[in-house]
């Protein structure tokens, strides 16, 4: 679960105020909102990127608002995929079991499992440069999953890619979500990714978020 | 129709480019090939590449080493004062060099620079050579670091955060694979510039022959004395020098 208690955040003139929302665990939420309301901003506060002015986050259960964004429990997938530039994505997916020092068996299976999951077995040599859109996603989100993650934040993931691609990343990021039975909490301003989707309707309007009702 | 606008542009760039190829093609023929080979294997002139090559590896790696972090402060982190911070990184390419040279004379009178050389001496020493040629080739170190960090995106740092790395584990195992041909440009122009420092190593480290003495003083020393084919063989080194360094940067497809 994704629980935001009071969350106030301030930038200049931009400001989040006492922004409260749930998200039950295992359910798939998507948050949408005008470019500029600060969607990206809550996420960040969300994975621990930014620190939250007054409020508390909460996932699993768990007050995280004070702990480190890697010890969070939570897979981070950004618009682009933010893939590492010098690393396979052999390298990119094994990266977060590989930091916790893992055995090299451990992160090979995990590797090719999620690299079978994601239909990527065929990029595992390449680097990130020279592939597609929708490679690019494909990989970002393997490597959010490979630590197994309770909450996965998706921030406009589908933005940057052709709508073909599209369909076939919304049938994967479903299938995604009932296999490995994760909180999802997914950033759009999409109206067709949100009814493909959604289990619950988040909006950000006015500083705060307002549950939409389907 | 907006042709002569374009051949106006390029007759510019034209003219500037040929006044330097008259240039260095005026140096490059005012001696003969056999002259400048003699003055080049004298013991002297030998004596005084390699002092530069050392030199000027020694600033480059310690322009680097300061470099890097100093670029990424600048470029990633927001805090009060930066601006300020910012202008003072810049003190050493705007102040005329032989002003840095007497500002570290003066400093190692002081009692801190007194036990700084107790431990190492720099005044007017192979070292001080070195520490003459750092303190000005850093500040251009630091700001092509920082450009090369302005230009890498922190998202994927943010992202091994999330996958359990601390900002340095980011930092390290991300941003700074990503930053390698720009550290190699930031050291590479740190090299080129350590090559042709002269006011600062003259006034901190002076120009002892066989000591102290480097390529630029090796050329101040011919032309002080009248020796002109030694200053032009020796200034013809720096050009290749400099040139395979700007070749190796655009190598690296690095803009320095």
């Amino acid at each position: 679960m994704i629980r935001l208690q009071n969350i106030s955040w301030k930038a200049g003139a931009f400001a989040l105020e006492n922004v409260s929302f749930d998200v039950p665990a295992a359910s798939y939420a998507v948050l949408m909102g005008r470019t500029g309301t600060g969607k990206t901003s809550l996420v960040e506060i969300i994975c621990g990127l930014r620190s939250p002015h007054h409020g508390q986050v909460w996932l699993n259960n768990r007050d995280v608002t004070r702990i480190p964004p890697g010890q969070r429990g939570l897979g981070f997938v950004p618009q682009d995929g933010a893939l590492f530039p010098t690393m396979t994505v052999a390298d990119q997916i094994g990266f977060a079991l590989r930091i916790q020092k893992a055995p090299p068996n451990t992160i090979n299976a995990t590797v090719q499992e999620l690299a079978s999951e994601m239909a990527i077995t065929h990029l595992l040599d390449r680097k990130p440069t020279g592939l597609s859109g929708g490679e690019k996603q494909r990989v970002a989100l393997a490597r959010a999953l490979a630590a197994k993650p309770a909450v996965l934040l998706l921030d406009e993931p589908l933005a940057a890619v052709d709508e073909d691609t599209q369909s076939d990343l919304i049938q994967l990021l479903k299938r995604t979500q009932q296999q490995h039975q994760i909180t999802v909490l997914h950033v759009t301003h999409s109206r067709r990714e949100t009814e493909a989707l959604a289990t619950l309707r988040l909006r950000l309007e006015n500083h705060a978020v307002h549950i939409d009702s389907p | 129709m907006h042709r002569p606008f374009w051949i106006a542009l390029s007759l510019i760039c034209a003219a500037y480019l040929l006044f330097w190829g008259f240039m260095l093609g005026a140096t490059a023929t005012y001696t003969s090939p056999t002259e400048i080979w003699s003055v080049l294997i004298s013991r002297e002139i030998r004596y005084a590449t390699g002092l530069s090559l050392i030199t000027c590896t020694l600033a480059a790696l310690a322009s680097l080493i300061v470099a890097v972090p100093i670029g990424y402060l600048m470029s990633r982190a927001r805090f009060p004062g930066r601006s300020l911070v910012d202008a003072a990184l810049d003190i050493p390419i705007v102040l005329p060099p032989m002003v840095v040279g007497l500002c570290l004379l003066i400093f190692f009178q002081t009692p801190i620079g007194q036990g700084i050389e107790k431990l190492i001496p720099f005044t007017y020493t192979v070292a001080g050579v070195a520490l003459a040629q750092f303190v000005i080739a850093a500040a251009f170190a630091i700001r092509t670091m920082r450009g090369v960090f302005d230009h890498l995106s922190a998202r994927p740092e943010d992202v091994a955060m999330t996958l359990g790395c601390t900002r340095a584990q980011a930092v390290w195992h991300v941003t700074l694979p990503a930053a390698r041909r720009g550290m190699f440009a930031a050291a590479s122009v740190a090299w080129a510039r350590s090559l042709g420092e002269f006011g600062p190593v003259l006034v901190f480290a002076g120009a002892t022959r066989m000591k102290t003495e480097v390529l630029p003083t090796s050329v101040w020393l011919a032309w002080s004395v009248g020796e002109l084919e030694q200053g032009v063989a020796v200034s013809l080194l720096m050009i290749a020098l400099s040139m395979a360094v700007l070749i190796a940067i655009r190598l690296t497809g690095e803009r320095a």
